[in-house]
């Protein structure tokens, strides 16, 4: 080693925060103080094993020594022990890169998720970033392109479009001037993988976002990021300002001739702005409605130009599949799912947290070798997979493996990776009827099966439960889900019915009459 | 002073932020981070000054839960409402705060101390039931944690 200091690294990412990080940064700068030891504290970002923040680990002989989860409370305990030695304690983990949760993963774009201080561009290239980019400047400007169809990456947003033939689009079609969009609106309940790479490896989507304007000639990206993520906000906005200070963006990029700049504009707050054309109405100032498609926004998009808009995960495998070759990820994965996905564990589950596997595991897999079974330690009853839109699916599904075609045949979605576990203490007509409530509140009220489909899904349910009619609401509430699905202009009214129609397919018991209903 | 709309004040944010119709959604958030809402003033000012009419500014600040247009408290309690909290017991978490603060979801108590919403995600679903007050965010927060919440900080 070259000094002495021993290194910590506290975790600064929202959740690592939000469960007393900075209380526990504190607590040991001023402990080791007192004591004289010499440490340097590094605020990492996480590596997403969620159940173990704050996630401490010492640097020991090079290796990275994980305790977990530690309060303020724990960190005396912690120096009596000797963690700065990496001595055993109840909380100590063994080597971080050992710890199976981790170990077990195929971590592709979130490799540097923990490993690296998301504030240290130094820290980002060491650990190879700006590879890929560097490769396509010194390649043919198809050089991306080429690589993204070899690799079979579909978009990672929800859609699971394939981000070859969008590029391709977009490249191909003549204009003055186009836009890369990136869609950092992550309001999917139970997905937080953007979130997670926005924080804990920020230069990843900026490269990723160069990589796509050079390809298809783009001098300028937009990152459109909610407003529930203020701490990401704050991570990005170093990240451009540190890219820019040595021209991995601005004018003439490392000497290359091309241009590229990233701004960033915030959400309102509105879950259908993750929808690709309101989220492009959202970036123009505007009230995020849909817009009709076509024409697609790789042809005109936002400001009537040619648009790539992907998602943040999408954007962030991009760097890592041009420097490793598209062929490399494509081994990965089954059938038309190549690649991983990071799967977002959570609800209630023992241990939740990011865990990105190859396409292809199956549901029951995960929520058991990595989820631990629930956190009540009931059964599990009911697990949602892919957001608020994603079908319920019951124990006779879970062996469904994760593969975007598998998933459709059995009417549900992968969407954005978000796998939200519930135990027997859920009522699923609550669940239902929360669907078509959270579709009534977000609707942007353009189209009519959208709009007043949901006010009306909400009150047939009560009727059901109440027993009013029951047979003939029973009826009705089909016929509106079909509707909904068939009329709906985009996938907040067309999906809304798929969880409405699984609760009632397989959990029927739960919409009996009921006065449990507030559950 | 926070709660108080200020002419001179919003005028200079309008024109830090940039006065184009673009950047009306950015406006409007910087608005409401220096009076804590937007008031009918502030569409008049926002209106003139980047060439829309109100009806237009009214329409975009009606369509986004993050614009309320009613002053918010000293504190801004948001409960995460999404099933991945539920399923924690973000319900019976709301109906706590209810009962604690005295107010229900969009209101703000009589003595302008809290103001309660509910957000749909944080992203910190791995540790539901999460909370966000005045943008630090809290994870598993049960009725015990909350109550601490709410009287520190």
């Amino acid at each position: 080693m070259k000094n002495n200091k021993t290194k910590i690294f506290i975790p600064m990412d929202t959740a690592a925060m939000s469960m007393g990080s900075n209380d526990v940064a504190e607590k040991i700068k001023s402990i080791a103080e007192n004591q004289n030891k010499n440490i340097e504290i590094i605020r990492n970002g996480s590596w997403g094993m969620s159940w173990l923040e704050p996630l401490i680990e010492v640097c020991v002989d090079d290796e990275r020594i994980a305790y977990g989860p530690v309060t303020v409370d724990d960190v005396e305990d912690l120096f009596k022990s000797g963690f700065l030695r990496g001595e055993k304690h109840q909380l100590f983990q063994g080597k971080t890169e050992e710890i199976p949760y981790l170990k077990n993963q195929q971590r592709w774009t979130f490799r540097k998720c923990g490993l690296i201080d998301p504030f240290s561009l130094d820290n980002y290239i060491s650990s190879g970033g700006y590879t890929g980019l560097s490769k396509l400047l010194n390649a043919d400007q198809s050089y991306g392109i080429e690589q993204l169809e070899k690799s079979g990456l579909r978009g990672r947003g929800g859609a699971g479009f394939p981000t070859a033939i969008k590029w391709k689009t977009v490249a191909d079609t003549q204009s003055d001037q186009k836009y890369i969009a990136c869609n950092a609106d992550e309001g999917d309940s139970g997905t937080f993988s953007d979130r997670i790479l926005m924080e804990s490896d920020p230069f990843t989507l900026i490269e990723g976002m160069t990589i796509a304007g050079i390809s298809v000639g783009a001098n300028h990206g937009y990152i459109y990021l909610r407003s529930e993520y203020p701490h990401a906000y704050k991570v990005l906005q170093n990240a451009i300002k540190s890219a820019n200070e040595v021209n991995w963006l601005g004018k003439n990029i490392q000497n290359s001739g091309y241009d590229f700049n990233i701004d960033i504009h915030i959400g309102g707050g509105s879950y259908v702005c993750g929808e690709e054309t309101a989220m492009l109405e959202s970036l123009e100032g505007k009230a995020g409605t849909i817009r009709y498609k076509p024409p697609l926004p790789a042809i005109e998009g936002l400001f009537g130009k040619p648009t790539i808009v992907n998602n943040v995960v999408t954007l962030g495998s991009v760097p890592d599949i041009l420097s490793m070759g598209g062929e490399a990820y494509s081994e990965y994965g089954m059938n038309r799912s190549k690649g991983t996905l990071a799967f977002q564990l959570s609800g209630n589950v023992k241990r939740g947290g990011l865990v990105e596997l190859a396409f292809g595991i199956t549901l029951r897999e995960i929520i058991e070798k990595w989820g631990g079974g629930t956190a009540s330690g009931k059964p599990v009853h009911a697990v949602q997979v892919g957001g608020p839109l994603g079908a319920y699916f019951p124990d006779s599904l879970l062996d469904t493996p994760l593969d975007y075609e598998a998933f459709s045949e059995k009417q549900g979605m992968i969407g954005h990776g978000g796998i939200v576990v519930f135990d027997d203490s859920v009522n699923m007509a609550s669940q239902a009827r929360f669907a078509m409530e959270f579709c009534s509140i977000e609707s942007c009220g353009k189209c009519t099966p959208c709009r007043i489909g949901s006010t009306r899904g909400v009150e047939v349910i009560d009727k059901i439960t109440s027993n009013v009619n029951r047979e003939q609401n029973l009826n009705l509430l089909n016929d509106l889900c079909e509707t909904m699905i068939d009329g709906s202009l985009c996938a907040m009214g067309g999906l809304t019915p798929f969880p409405v129609k699984s609760a009632l397919k397989y959990f029927p018991e739960d919409f009996e009459a009921t006065d449990n209903m507030s559950k | 002073m926070k709660n108080k709309f200020d002419h001179e004040i919003a005028l200079a944010i309008i024109h830090k932020v940039g006065a184009r119709p673009e950047m009306l959604v950015q406006i409007l958030h910087a608005i409401v981070k220096e009076f804590t809402y937007v008031n009918e003033s502030a569409i008049r000012l926002i209106a003139k000054e980047i060439n829309l009419t109100r009806a237009e500014v009214h329409g975009v600040v009606s369509f986004y839960h993050d614009f309320r247009t009613h002053p918010a408290g000293k504190r801004i309690i948001k409960i995460c409402q999404s099933e991945a909290c539920q399923a924690m017991g973000s319900r019976e978490l709301t109906s706590h705060a209810e009962k604690t603060l005295g107010i229900e979801l969009h209101e703000t108590s009589e003595n302008a101390e809290h103001t309660l919403e509910p957000v749909y995600c944080l992203g910190n679903c791995a540790h539901s039931p999460a909370v966000m007050i005045n943008d630090k965010v809290y994870g598993k927060v049960d009725k015990e944690k909350f109550n601490q919440l709410v009287k520190s900080e």
